[in-house]
């Protein structure tokens, strides 16, 4: 196994778990917990392939993991404000009770 | 200091892996990996697995952690930092501040998983067993498989902001423009509605 | 191919009349009272003097022409031409066959023409003062206009069928007029069992039609040589065996016979005339006296040829011993029934039942002339009998029981006179009354009857009984002390002028048929006549008129020394009843024949209709029913079909597209996290088929 792979590996499992967390949680919140751990786990992808890609000196991988992160980190900004949001409205942040718009 | 890259070995003296470490393209894993690897993923089990909403969030700072140290270990030390500024200074705050005022804490009497958690679990071991069988398929096929690794490029703040300014300057004032966007949204959304007209 | 052939009715007759006389004209004898009674059946009940003048003046009008037809004929006589006019006219064909109406005028005809419309005429006259008080009096002039029509047309018919067509219609009138008052049960049941006892007879007479039409090819009497009665016909008629040693004639006979003993009365078939008395008393003087049972009479007397046809060697046909032994077996029978009925009417309807015996065993043993001669003069004293019991009645304010009449001599002595005569007629008084000469010709037939002799004593027998019978009625009811009640008056004018009229003729009658001027059997047969006094020196005739009248006067003497001027109460035995008790009960009772009738042909026909229901309301019905049961079944069946499986299935699948759309809707169950973890499969399963192809 090459370290590639192995980063690889371990961003895959990241990924799955934070894709179980968000699946499988009641809790807003915590699905927004997840959603921020498979964006983490994308980072790391990017990171090793650029680290063990062909050309590390264009930084292309580093860029895009960076802006990245911004974007995450305006993402969690807004989510949260909605979360908090709908927590005044409904006064609970139970993703199975918010079913209002089931058809 | 121009040159100066902090080398995650400097703290890690205690490991005697020093000669290994230098050697580093041509062991396949090193033990700094596993432990970095399994630090982050435990955090990230803890995070999703606990009951207390709060505990999760603190299981969070410390995946975000771990993948700084990944970063660091792969020469991204710029990302690294980024990571920890942001993810862990801003991103896990801010999520603690959620669960705080959303009475997260509390746990529901229900249980913390949601009705058919088990096919969410299920969906999700399937996801990762697609994705590791990719990788471990294309395994051959990807860089760094050959005989010997690439060496670590040296990045330079210096260089990371010639490029912003540069090529990357299109990117980097949609980004703003964006975190101006969400700022402003994040205000008016979570701002509490005041009686009468706004 | 019937209905046209039918269609083509015409009148072109197929023989006319010789001389243009009043033959052509015939026809209107009976057309006019039917037609009178088509009017009368329009008028309104009130219009009762509209009724009886139609009534009347058409039976006048008849008469009128009847006497100008006999006078004719008379003439012809006279000047010793045989008449015989007919007129046929073809009615409808059968395949190759006519079939064939007409009337005839010859003696025979003619007598009896004048006769019924004659005593027909004095009947009507006298109901108007019988049915004064009745409310229906309209219809019975209706009913009895019909009735005279019908007779009348008996009378001319020189076609079987149309005498046939003639005979119903007089059985019809019959029951009409039995059962005139319908509200009383008693009336109704009489006119029933009269029309159903005729009708055995009828079927027997209408087979004999039949048969011989079958074999001659005809029903005319008389068609110039080829009438079925005629030599010719009859020649081929005797030729035929008809089983049990009887020849076509023979057997033809004797159905007609039946017939004529149903209409006649003669034993068995005598159970329906003393019933018939439920009528009113114009009635039973009219049609069960002097005219319809007549009929019968008048039929043997009709088709003698055919009953006289192939004598064996004993010097009659089994037709005619048949006849003549029925006939005396009746008047025997009758006559002793008659001795123990108290009822006024009763007794003269076995009477009448006794003499149509007489009649018919005349007809058997003597020939045409005896027994219509008989009827003739039978006719007026019978009627005039039945009047003056109608007088009786009426003037005891409707009392019909003779034990509760009594000394109406005095009270009522113009019914007593005539009626006396009457009934001095009806024993046979000698040399002055009609029925001694009538009577004894059937005696002095019987007498010379070569088969047996037997007859003549059972005659004999009846003379006596119905001396006896007539002297004890008339004691009850005009001698001794009033038993009745309310006080009798005589009845008025109108009622007694046509008693008188009826006695005039009752004696006078029997001078046309004395043996020393024996005009009627002359007249019959076309023969001429003289009067000679040598007719009484026949052999062995002086000593059967003494014998006859010795027989009268024993009746007479036994009736008078039991009954005469008596007066027992009602309640007391009768004195012939204190002799002889048993014999007395089983007369009273009729013989039980009515009792015979009810135990075997009865039971066996309500026996019948209960099998008969029970088929048809079980099996046949039953059968329908499951007919229908299956259809209904089939019907469930197919609403079954329809709406479990038709249905059912159209709704089943209505049902699935329903919930399979409910379950797709269940989809949508606006949780974040069900999208999600669909997005997250369905990312997988691309990811999963795009590698697969991509490896493939």
């Amino acid at each position: 196994m090459t370290p590639l792979t192995g980063y690889l590996l371990v961003a895959a499992l990241l990924f799955s778990i934070g894709l179980a967390g968000a699946l499988t949680r009641r809790n807003a919140i915590l699905v927004l917990i997840g959603i921020e751990l498979m964006l983490n786990a994308a980072n790391l992808n990017l990171i090793a392939f650029w680290r063990y890609g062909p050309h590390p000196e264009a930084l292309t991988g580093m860029m895009f993991a960076l802006f990245s992160i911004a974007v995450a980190a305006a993402e969690a900004a807004v989510g949260l404000g909605l979360v908090i949001q709908i927590y005044r409205h409904a006064h609970t942040t139970d993703l199975d009770r918010m079913n209002r718009m089931r058809g | 200091m121009e040159g100066w890259v902090p080398h995650p070995s400097c703290f890690l003296r205690r490991v005697g892996n020093g000669h290994k470490r230098r050697e580093r393209g041509g062991l396949p894993m090193s033990i700094v990996f596993y432990l970095l690897a399994a630090l982050t993923l435990a955090g990230a089990l803890a995070a999703v697995t606990l009951k207390n909403t709060v505990h999760c969030a603190l299981a969070l700072t410390v995946a975000f952690a771990g993948l700084a140290m990944l970063y660091l270990e792969l020469d991204a030390q710029f990302a690294g930092f980024a990571q920890i500024l942001v993810y862990i200074g801003a991103v896990a705050i801010l999520i603690v501040f959620a669960i705080l005022l959303t009475k997260g804490s509390e746990t529901p009497k229900e249980g913390v998983y949601s009705k058919n958690s088990l096919a969410g679990l299920a969906i999700a071991a399937s996801v990762f067993a697609v994705l590791g069988w990719a990788v471990l398929e294309s395994a051959r096929v990807l860089p760094g498989s050959g005989s010997a690794p690439p060496t670590a490029p040296a990045i330079t703040v210096l260089q990371i902001g010639n490029a912003l300014m540069g090529r990357y300057v299109l990117p980097l004032e949609i980004v703003a423009l964006l975190l101006t966007a969400a700022l402003i949204g994040a205000v008016i959304v979570a701002m509490q509605e005041k009686e009468g007209a706004k | 191919m019937l209905m046209q052939e039918m269609a083509s009715v015409s009148f072109q007759p197929t023989a006319r009349c010789g001389p243009p006389g009043i033959c052509d004209y015939v026809w209107l004898v009976p057309a006019l009272p039917i037609i009178a009674a088509g009017v009368i059946a329009l008028l309104k009940q009130p219009r009762r003097k509209a009724a009886a003048t139609l009534a009347i003046g058409s039976l006048s009008l008849s008469l009128l022409l009847s006497l100008l037809a006999f006078a004719q004929v008379m003439g012809d006589w006279a000047r010793g031409i045989a008449t015989r006019e007919v007129v046929n006219f073809t009615w409808f064909h059968v395949g190759a066959t006519n079939v064939e109406l007409g009337w005839i005028l010859d003696p025979l005809s003619a007598v009896m023409l004048v006769m019924v419309s004659f005593v027909g005429l004095l009947i009507f006259i006298y109901s108007i003062g019988y049915m004064e008080r009745d409310e229906n009096y309209t219809r019975f002039f209706c009913f009895m206009s019909l009735f005279a029509g019908a007779m009348l047309g008996v009378v001319i018919a020189n076609s079987l069928l149309l005498l046939f067509i003639c005979w119903e219609l007089v059985g019809l009138t019959s029951y009409l007029l039995i059962g005139f008052w319908y509200r009383k049960p008693s009336a109704a049941a009489a006119a029933k069992k009269a029309f159903l006892t005729t009708r055995v007879g009828d079927v027997l007479f209408l087979l004999g039609m039949v048969w011989l039409f079958a074999q001659t090819g005809t029903l005319a009497f008389y068609k110039g040589g080829a009438g079925a009665i005629e030599p010719a016909a009859l020649s081929g008629l005797l030729a035929q065996h008809a089983g049990l040693g009887l020849s076509a004639a023979g057997a033809i006979g004797l159905l007609i016979f039946a017939g004529a003993a149903g209409k006649s009365g003669q034993f068995p078939l005598h159970v329906w005339l003393p019933d018939a008395m439920e009528g009113p008393t114009p009635v039973s003087a009219l049609i069960h006296a002097a005219t319809m049972v007549a009929a019968g009479v008048y039929l043997i007397a009709r088709v003698y040829p055919l009953m006289a046809a192939g004598p064996c060697a004993c010097g009659s046909t089994t037709a005619l011993i048949v006849v003549t032994w029925v006939g005396a077996f009746t008047a025997v029978f009758a006559a002793l029934i008659a001795v123990a009925q108290n009822d006024i009417k009763r007794i003269l309807a076995y009477s009448t039942v006794s003499q149509l015996g007489y009649m018919m065993a005349g007809l058997g043993m003597g020939g045409v002339a005896v027994g219509m001669f008989h009827l003739i003069t039978h006719a007026f004293f019978k009627a005039l009998l039945f009047l003056g019991a109608g007088s009786v009645i009426h003037g005891c304010h409707e009392e019909q029981d003779i034990r509760r009449m009594g000394g109406l001599r005095s009270k009522m002595p113009w019914t007593f006179g005539t009626y006396a005569i009457g009934m001095l007629a009806l024993c046979g008084f000698p040399l002055l009354f009609s029925g001694f000469w009538s009577k004894d010709g059937i005696l002095d037939a019987a007498l010379h009857w070569t088969v047996a002799k037997t007859p003549f004593y059972m005659l004999v027998f009846g003379a006596l009984l119905t001396a006896f019978y007539m002297t004890r009625q008339v004691a009850y009811v005009f001698f001794g002390a009033r038993r009745g009640k309310e006080p009798a008056h005589e009845s008025p004018r109108v009622m007694t002028a046509p008693l008188g009229i009826l006695a005039f003729f009752a004696m006078a009658l029997g001078l046309i048929g004395t043996p020393a001027w024996p005009w009627f059997r002359a007249f019959l047969d076309g023969r001429a006549l003289s009067f000679d006094w040598r007719g009484f020196a026949e052999p062995g005739l002086l000593a059967l008129m003494g014998t006859s009248t010795m027989v009268v006067f024993l009746g007479l003497g036994l009736g008078w020394w039991l009954y005469g001027d008596k007066s027992p109460a009602p309640e007391e035995p009768d004195a012939l009843e204190r002799l002889a008790p048993m014999p007395w009960g089983w007369l009273r009772d009729r013989l039980h024949v009515d009792e015979l009738y009810g135990a075997t042909v009865i039971a066996f026909y309500s026996w019948w209709g209960r099998i008969a229901d029970w088929l048809d309301r079980r099996v046949w019905g039953g059968a329908v029913a499951g007919v229908a049961w299956a259809f209904r079944g089939w019907a469930l069946f197919n609403r079954f079909l329809d709406v479990n499986w038709v249905d059912g299935s159209f709704d089943k699948g209505c049902e699935e597209l329903a919930s399979g759309g409910g379950m797709l809707s269940r989809v949508q169950n606006g949780r974040v996290q069900t999208y999600l973890r669909i997005l997250a499969a369905a990312v997988v399963g691309l990811v999963a088929i795009l590698i697969w192809s991509s490896r493939a």
